[in-house]
């Protein structure tokens, strides 16, 4: 083994201390060390963006992170975007209930940028949904359907907040 | 598809960072990563020494001066995207963030590591082209300061030396209201360019344009300034056959061809988004202004 | 049973709830003690002779534990080569895929050699210091070239790069062009390009002693094959070799294919004795999992004044790559679509496979059926240009219409069967896919688009495409003494929501509880012989089987129940897990006791007249392809 060292980082919720080799990177550190599988590896050049997580709530993709710059940082993984065990989050539902995966290997990234997103824009236009999608990539739904998830999820969550 | 073994380094001051740079075997520095982590996890650079610069104090800024604004080499995209002050006195750079990479990337991007890069279609450079940025470098002797005219020496190779670090990046502001525009050709949002064009312009009263900068990018090695063009504007009235007339000028840039478009492509390419940018800065320029 | 309650009315998938939470399980979540990570060494030249092989240096890497090439692997294979390619006898030779490279390379992208380390990371240190010596041999890579008698060769020991050769033809060709009042060619050039699953392909492999079971999970979209093809290449008993498919993130085509890391991994971790995991990266992905086409063709099309098709005749060279992964059904589909939905009276195509130094093709997304269609419309639409029709007028008048149905073409599938287009009205398709393209107004925007400075055009074709290829597709449905209801399946799932599919169906049979009901795809231990995903074909021949088993099943519970019950069989109804008599809640039993009474107690007799378990096994069995139809418009 390589260089290591020791990071600690809270990573959906829970406090984790690690020592891990210095050139990994991010995303095979959650994946790997911490059994986050639901972190999905594309393709490790920041283009497909399946691999996105959040980062103090910012996306990023962690192919493109190493593992000891996520020293001290709160990490989200679409293994927490769940409320629980029995609830899953409006955006959630509304990827299931408007066809928004098939494969479902593109989803723990699309969740993750569109999470960001409708945060920062709750009422988007379609074009701005593309566009937040961007960096994203599905083979096998032609992104229909998750254009429609996410205008109805950013409907839902208008809802919830009485807007 | 991972990166080739390193020593990680992650110092606090720049002056760390130009005493490890002097000293490490083989030093790479890491700004945002995305650029360099695609390229270590491709095994395209293979560095000794990764020197990270994400937690070096005082790089991270964006302050207004007297002429314009200076910028710290790790000002993350996205804190540039969202800046009032960079809307108001630059409002060009928030026109190219948009069409940065992607959410994602402009999260951990910044503008010294775009710089740095200098891929000849980076939206960044071409910004600091058009408004003759001051590109800013410490080193062992100091700072200095150089404009980015003479910034970028090579494709993809800028004037850093190896012991030198971006720090930051001085942009003289136009005139309020002044017209600006970046406009660009990518296959896919968020994509490389494979053309763009920045467009600055102040027009006076009458309409008539009085100051001018056009920029190309992704055509030439580096991003061109399209000085006959910027000429011939002055004293023009915003007539867009007068444009498309001017920018044919642009089918003489020395530009590179390859697997995704040829050089006579980029070249046409080049005619066209340069019109539009100068319609629509046009179009925004404040006549009274 | 009265009709259809759950089969087409369920609104959510069954699949979701993991994929959407991040728990669902894919190739590389895959978890194995001990496990072991391999990487490929790969050529770099599109053809080179392998002169020399030195992994010593790649050895003393600390943590790399094997580096093996063909000669490491020779002692384990039956045969060296992946025989896969479909029966054909157009076959001018055989070109199989050596588990590793033999000696010479063909393609770039080829494996020469697996290094097996303790993570990933060592394994690609270790692969990029193997240190390989070629001899540079020229290579060819346009297929067109290829085929010419003075070609350089794409292997040194091939008399010719001819791949495979041969026509599809009806009808009077010669006189019919002879006639013709016009004639109008084309020359098509379809190019390459790659599946980019976004999820790239892999595989995990172990060796359990104890039960001298050799496991491989793969991301295939055919778990019976990969079976298969390693009892084959490494002699193994049927009982020793499982193939798993876990979730699988988008197969188009290519992961029908067992590759050469696929044998690799199985038998580095037999020598290692240990579980080795290899997950194919996007670059490998790029330059090494099966890609489709390039096609070229010259066709000409003959047709009278008023546009109605006389006949259509040319060549086309396609593409094949450096080995046969799959056979020569891209070209053979692509031949056979062309005319379909139209009325051609003769047709005449001849077709030419060629060997060249690119990564083998296989099904991407279609089969070859796309670039058929493509020809077919660029010709219609040239018709049209040339003659001044209308575009869509000039397919209403070659259309094959609803009242001419079924209509048999002169043509027959790869397998030998007539090609029978049995029902549909093509006509209307179009004109309501026109429709809500909205055609009529084109003109309108297109001039005022133009005035904006934009230019949009507007492009349509029609299709018919055979789908739901068989011969079979096994399907188990059992219910288990604990009540649960279990489907086994050879069909594989790659997002196309199989587990829904065939919940549903058997669910209308069985209680009409999808949540009660366990779907099992994608093992070779679950049912001895299967086919997997491909050719649109799994709700066809799975869903029907799944149909013919779940109805076997219903009738044998109801019939045990009612023996059980001392009632009428007609009297009693399925609801959730429980039988009662219908309308008499009190009369019941739940269906894991059923299933109890006929699952054997030693010493004690079934019930009278029944045979053992509550299970049935059926194959839906079927030759002739299911043409579908459709028409697709666009405004860009």
């Amino acid at each position: 083994m390589g260089e290591t060292r020791k990071i600690s980082l809270t990573v959906n919720g829970k406090s984790y201390e690690e020592e891990v080799e210095v050139r990994f990177h991010l995303a095979d550190f959650l994946r790997q060390k911490l059994g986050l599988t639901g972190t999905h590896l594309g393709c490790e050049h920041g283009v497909c963006g399946a691999c996105t997580i959040l980062m103090n709530g910012k996306s990023v993709r962690s192919c493109l992170m190493l593992a000891v710059q996520a020293d001290g940082q709160e990490l989200t993984t679409i293994e927490g975007i769940a409320p629980s065990e029995d609830e899953m989050h409006p955006l959630q539902e509304a990827f299931r209930d408007n066809h928004g995966l098939q494969c479902g290997f593109c989803t723990p990234g699309m969740l993750t940028t569109l999470l960001e997103f409708l945060e920062d824009n709750p009422d988007p236009s379609e074009e701005e949904v593309r566009i937040a999608i961007s960096g994203n990539l599905c083979r096998c739904t032609g992104y229909q359907g998750i254009v429609a998830a996410a205008l109805d999820a950013a409907q839902r969550l208008r809802d919830a907040k009485g807007v | 598809m991972k990166p080739p073994p390193f020593s990680y380094h992650d110092p606090g001051t720049v002056g760390e960072v130009i005493n490890l740079l002097k000293t490490l075997e083989n030093p790479k520095l890491l700004a945002g990563g995305q650029s360099l982590m695609p390229m270590l996890n491709m095994r395209y650079v293979m560095p000794d020494n990764i020197i990270d610069l994400n937690k070096v104090d005082g790089l991270s800024y964006i302050e207004e001066n007297n002429t314009g604004i200076n910028i710290g080499g790790m000002t993350l995209q996205r804190d540039l995207e969202f800046s009032d002050l960079i809307k108001k006195k630059c409002p060009l750079m928030n026109d190219a963030l948009q069409q940065v990479g992607h959410r994602q990337t402009r999260n951990r991007g910044t503008i010294g590591g775009s710089l740095s890069h200098l891929d000849p279609a980076a939206e960044l450079p071409a910004v600091c082209a058009a408004h003759d940025a001051v590109i800013v470098l410490q080193g062992p002797k100091g700072e200095r300061e150089i404009p980015f005219s003479d910034f970028p020496i090579a494709y993809m190779t800028p004037a850093t030396e190896i012991d030198e670090l971006l720090t930051g990046v001085k942009i003289t502001s136009w005139k309020d209201g002044h017209g600006y525009a970046f406009i660009e050709f990518a296959r896919r949002h968020g994509d490389f360019a494979i053309t763009s064009a920045a467009a600055l312009l102040e027009v006076d009263g009458a309409g008539a344009i009085t100051r001018a900068s056009l920029t190309v990018g992704g055509v030439g090695a580096a991003p061109v300034r399209m000085n006959e063009i910027e000429e011939s504007l002055i004293g023009q009235s915003g007539d867009e056959d007068k444009f498309r007339e001017l920018c044919e000028a642009c089918r003489e840039i020395d530009a590179l061809g390859d697997v995704y478009a040829s050089s006579e492509y980029r070249q046409h390419l080049a005619t066209v988004m340069s019109r539009r940018a100068l319609v629509k800065a046009y179009a925004r320029a404040n006549r009274k202004g | 049973m009265s009709g259809w309650k759950v089969f087409g009315s369920l609104e959510k998938r069954l699949e979701d709830p993991s994929l959407l939470r991040g728990v669902g399980r894919f190739l590389d979540d895959i978890q194995v003690s001990g496990m072991l990570h391999a990487a490929f060494v790969r050529s770099p030249h599109s053809h080179a002779r392998i002169l020399h092989i030195d992994s010593n240096s790649a050895l003393t890497i600390e943590g790399v534990r094997a580096v093996y090439t063909l000669d490491d692997l020779r002692p384990y294979l039956n045969n060296k080569r992946l025989v896969v390619g479909l029966p054909s006898p157009s076959y001018k030779q055989e070109l199989d895929r050596p588990a590793l490279a033999d000696k010479e390379v063909v393609y770039v992208g080829e494996p020469i050699a697996i290094v097996v380390a303790e993570s990933r990371y060592l394994a690609e240190d270790a692969a990029a210091i193997v240190n390989i010596e070629y001899e540079i041999l020229p290579a060819v890579s346009d297929c067109r070239l290829a085929v010419e008698k003075s070609s350089i060769l794409a292997h040194t020991q091939s008399p010719h790069n001819i791949l495979a050769q041969f026509d599809m033809r009806y009808g009077e060709v010669e006189s019919t062009f002879d006639n013709a009042s016009y004639i109008f060619k084309e020359n098509i050039w379809q190019h390459r390009g790659g599946s980019h699953s976004i999820e790239c392909r892999g595989a995990v492999s172990f060796y359990e002693p104890t039960e001298d079971l050799v496991t491989l999970y793969s991301s295939t979209q055919s778990a019976h094959t990969a079976k298969n093809i390693l009892i084959d290449m490494l002699g193994f008993d049927e009982n020793k070799v499982r193939v798993i498919i876990p979730d699988v993130g988008g197969g188009f085509g290519p992961k029908l294919v067992f590759y050469q890391e696929d044998v690799s991994v199985v038998l580095a971790a037999m020598i290692l004795g240990k579980p080795v995991k290899w997950v194919e990266d996007r670059r490998e992905h790029f330059i090494s999992t099966t890609q489709e086409r390039d096609q070229f063709w010259e066709v000409e099309i003959a047709v009278d004044g008023e546009g109605q098709i006389l006949g259509l005749r040319g060549s086309m060279v396609h593409d094949h790559g450096a080995y046969t992964a799959r056979g020569i059904n891209l070209a053979f589909n692509s031949a056979l679509i062309v005319s379909l939905p139209y009325k051609v009276p003769c047709y005449f195509l001849e077709v030419l496979l060629a060997v060249t130094n690119k990564v083998p093709v296989t099904p991407v997304r279609g089969a070859g059926h796309p670039q058929g269609i493509f020809v077919m419309e660029r010709l219609l639409d040239r018709v049209a240009r040339e003659l001044g029709i209308d575009r869509a007028e000039i397919r209403r008048k070659n259309l094959i219409k609803s009242d001419q149905m079924p209509f048999k073409k002169e043509l027959e599938t790869r397998g030998g069967s007539p090609v029978i287009l049995d029902s549909g009205d093509y006509l209307s398709c179009m004109e309501q896919a026109l429709e809500k393209v909205g055609y009529r107004d084109f003109s309108v925007r297109k001039e005022k688009a133009l005035k904006e400075g934009k230019y949009v055009g507007l492009g349509f074709a029609n299709y018919v495409k055979g789908t739901g290829r068989g011969p079979f597709e096994t399907v188990k449905v059992k219910v288990g003494t604990s009540g649960k209801i279990l489907v086994y399946s050879g069909a594989a799932a790659m997002g196309q929501s199989t587990r829904t599919m065939l919940s549903q169906i058997v669910a209308d049979f069985l209680g009409g509880d999808v949540e009660n009901i366990n779907v099992i795809t994608g093992d070779s231990s679950a049912v001895p012989i299967g086919i997997g995903g491909s050719a649109s074909r799994q709700t066809v021949t799975a869903g029907s089987s799944a149909l013919l088993a779940a109805k076997e099943v219903r009738n044998k519970l109801l019939k045990v129940a009612a023996t059980l019950l001392e009632v009428s069989e007609e009297d009693l109804e399925i609801n959730g897990r429980q039988i009662n008599v219908k309308g008499v809640n009190e009369i019941k039993m739940d269906i894991g006791e059923v299933a109890h009474a006929v699952a054997g107690t030693p010493g004690y007799a079934l019930p009278p007249g029944f045979e053992p378990g509550m299970e049935s096994t059926k194959n839906f069995i079927v030759d002739d392809l299911t043409f579908v139809n459709g028409t697709v418009a666009v405004e860009v």
